[in-house]
């Protein structure tokens, strides 16, 4: 029998943070073909209080990703919670390919001992089964963690179930004033964290590929200014205030640099800053808007926006040593606005906001083949951001005039929507894999 | 020969003492000049009755809602930084103004509607707010008067989601400093 034994401590070294935003995400469209997996509660084995329920966060988690169909509670026939009380006949007969089954420990009053196996119900044998101990206020990334397993175990690829999204709140207090918040959370919408506060905008935040800082922008002082902050120590640091516009902030693959926009020698210019020498170096020249920059995969180019033709689309530029090292040519030409690239993580695609016939919708081109596909049906579609693993993209987009976000499979097959209780919430990015390792 | 070489240079003063005589309306000094403006633009016909040129303007009339410096924003198309050739009056009575009273700033402050990328609202209000600026100084108003900030999308003024709140969050706003 296989099993390894994992020793997995999470613990969340943020502050708790005061009220919490209530998230709830829509499944809008599951993806055809999305194969059928079982999951069973999982055995309590301790005194006292049940706690949360992992099996419900692996089915949501498994859900989302738009490669699974878990079952339903009610449509499960027996309800064993380990590989050796499994009579695969009976789960063969409901054409279910794969089962995970499981139990809880306490081991002392804050730490449990999470077992779990995922089984091949038609080859009737154990895929993958693991021990893990976690904390009480590390269970749901436990949860998250099992996800990424089973997903790994299954598909082949890697898991985005244990990753994190930062985004930007804003609500009216009582005084109808407005509050800006830059936040992180789960990938799930959970354990929201304020990272930044202010009642001036914040915009444009960039994950460090380390997972371990933010760079965003706030007008804090009344007007744009990048800064970077340390998501545990909450070590905030003012980074970059020419004169004119400092903005649209983004890290290099190797963490040592941010692209950034800024308006210092007259208009909107691509820039790049050794983030430890703060040594600037230009990377456009042109009359026109020049923003947004983003990275190709080990720094080899930078995707950005341009209006040098007219309208915004997007521009490539090769890139040596940081330095730009060849033209800039221009990758978009449907429709009469495309601008706010997203790369994902493997280069193979850039996602977009395209407009066409008025509506602002989000694109995905394949850079070898050019095929260029819109993905979503909003009319004000926004600040697309790929998952680490390259499946998903997180966008904001308005439903009833709120802002809220949701989120598409690269293919346009699965969709869902995560809504918050309250204000608007838009610019979501989605961190890299490495945060908790 | 001869003839053609004479006919160049006289051809060549008659223009150079018509550059002479346009050069004074961009200057401070010309208030005959500042005048002429005012003939030249009062036939748009959205001026608000009697019209003065922004130069003969007092200090206390930015807080008067009849003088014509109360017109204080500046709208735009879509997708677009060019100052519609209504609005260019507005801009130069502010003009004529601020270059007789070079001791008074201002802000231009650039915003964008809410549709598509929120960082090239961001630098689209402020090319707004730049090209608002340049008719300025084009009039002699000094650089250091004029502050320009883009704002983008973050602040709208119409909430609305349709054309007629769009139209009027792309704009430009001239805030005079301390007043």
């Amino acid at each position: 029998m296989l099993k390894k034994s994992l020793l997995i401590i999470f613990s969340w070294l943020l502050a708790q943070s005061a009220a919490q935003a209530i998230l709830t995400i829509e499944i809008t469209q599951g993806a055809e073909g999305a194969q059928p997996i079982a999951i069973v509660p999982f055995a309590w084995k301790g005194k006292g209080e049940r706690p949360l329920s992992l099996k419900s966060i692996i089915a949501a988690d498994l859900q989302r990703s738009g490669q699974f169909a878990p079952l339903a509670e009610r449509d499960l026939i027996s309800k064993p919670h380990s590989g050796s009380e499994v009579k695969y006949k009976t789960w063969r007969a409901l054409n279910v390919g794969y089962l995970v089954v499981g139990s809880i420990t306490r081991l002392q009053d804050d730490s449990f001992q999470v077992q779990f196996q995922l089984l091949d119900v038609f080859k009737g044998r154990q895929l993958a089964g693991y021990s893990i101990r976690s904390l009480n206020s590390g269970l749901r990334r436990t949860a998250h963690h099992i996800s990424d397993i089973i997903y790994k175990t299954i598909t082949g690829e890697e898991g985005a179930f244990n990753t994190h999204i930062a985004y930007i709140t804003i609500t009216r207090g009582k005084d109808n004033k407005k509050r800006y918040r830059l936040a992180i959370a789960d990938a799930d919408g959970y354990n929201e964290k304020i990272i930044f506060s202010s009642d001036k905008p914040l915009m444009s935040p960039s994950w460090s590929p380390d997972g371990t800082r933010l760079a965003y922008v706030s007008f804090s002082h009344g007007r744009p200014e990048i800064f970077v902050q340390n998501i545990f120590s909450a070590k905030r640091e003012k980074l970059v205030s020419f004169k004119g516009l400092n903005n649209a902030p983004r890290w290099s693959p190797d963490g040592k640099y941010l692209a950034m926009t800024l308006s210092r020698d007259g208009n909107p210019e691509i820039y790049i800053m050794n983030v430890n020498s703060r040594k600037l170096t230009r990377i456009t020249r042109s009359y026109a808007i020049d923003t947004e920059p983003e990275w190709l995969p080990n720094s080899e180019g930078l995707i950005f926006t341009s209006d040098r033709g007219g309208t915004p689309q997007l521009y490539e530029i090769p890139l040596r040593y940081y330095r730009a090292s060849g033209r800039a040519k221009r990758i978009t030409f449907e429709g009469n606005y495309n601008a706010r690239a997203s790369v994902s993580p493997d280069g193979r695609y850039i996602a977009m906001i395209n407009r066409t016939q008025g509506r602002f919708r989000i694109a995905v081109l394949e850079r070898e083949s050019g095929l260029f596909n819109i993905l979503t049906r909003g009319k004000l579609d926004e600040s697309p951001s790929f998952a680490p693993n390259g499946r998903m993209i997180i966008y904001a987009t308005e439903e009833r005039y709120r802002g809220v976000l949701a989120a598409v499979s690269v293919d346009g097959r699965a969709r869902q929507r995560l809504s918050f209780n309250k204000g608007d919430v838009r610019e979501p990015v989605w961190s890299p894999f490495t945060m908790n390792k | 020969m001869t003839k053609l070489l004479r006919y160049f240079i006289i051809t060549g003063i008659i223009l150079s003492l018509s550059a002479c005589d346009i050069a004074p309306l961009k200057k401070r000094d010309g208030s005959s000049a500042g005048s002429d403006q005012q003939n030249q633009y009062s036939t748009d016909g959205d001026s608000t009755g009697k019209y003065s040129s922004g130069a003969e303007l007092s200090v206390e009339s930015l807080n008067d809602p009849n003088s014509p410096l109360s017109q204080r924003i500046i709208y735009f198309d879509l997708d677009s930084s060019q100052v519609k050739e209504n609005d260019r009056n507005i801009i130069t009575t502010h003009a004529e103004f601020l270059v007789a009273h070079p001791d008074i700033s201002i802000v231009l402050e650039g915003h964008a509607d809410e549709r598509g990328s929120r960082e090239y609202n961001i630098a689209l209000g402020e090319k707004r707010a730049k090209a608002v600026k340049q008719l300025m100084t084009l009039q002699g108003v000094a650089d250091s008067q004029i502050q320009v900030i883009s704002f983008g999308e973050e602040r709208p003024v119409a909430l609305g989601h349709d054309e007629s709140a769009w139209s009027l969050n792309r704009r430009v706003e001239i805030l005079y400093t301390g007043y």
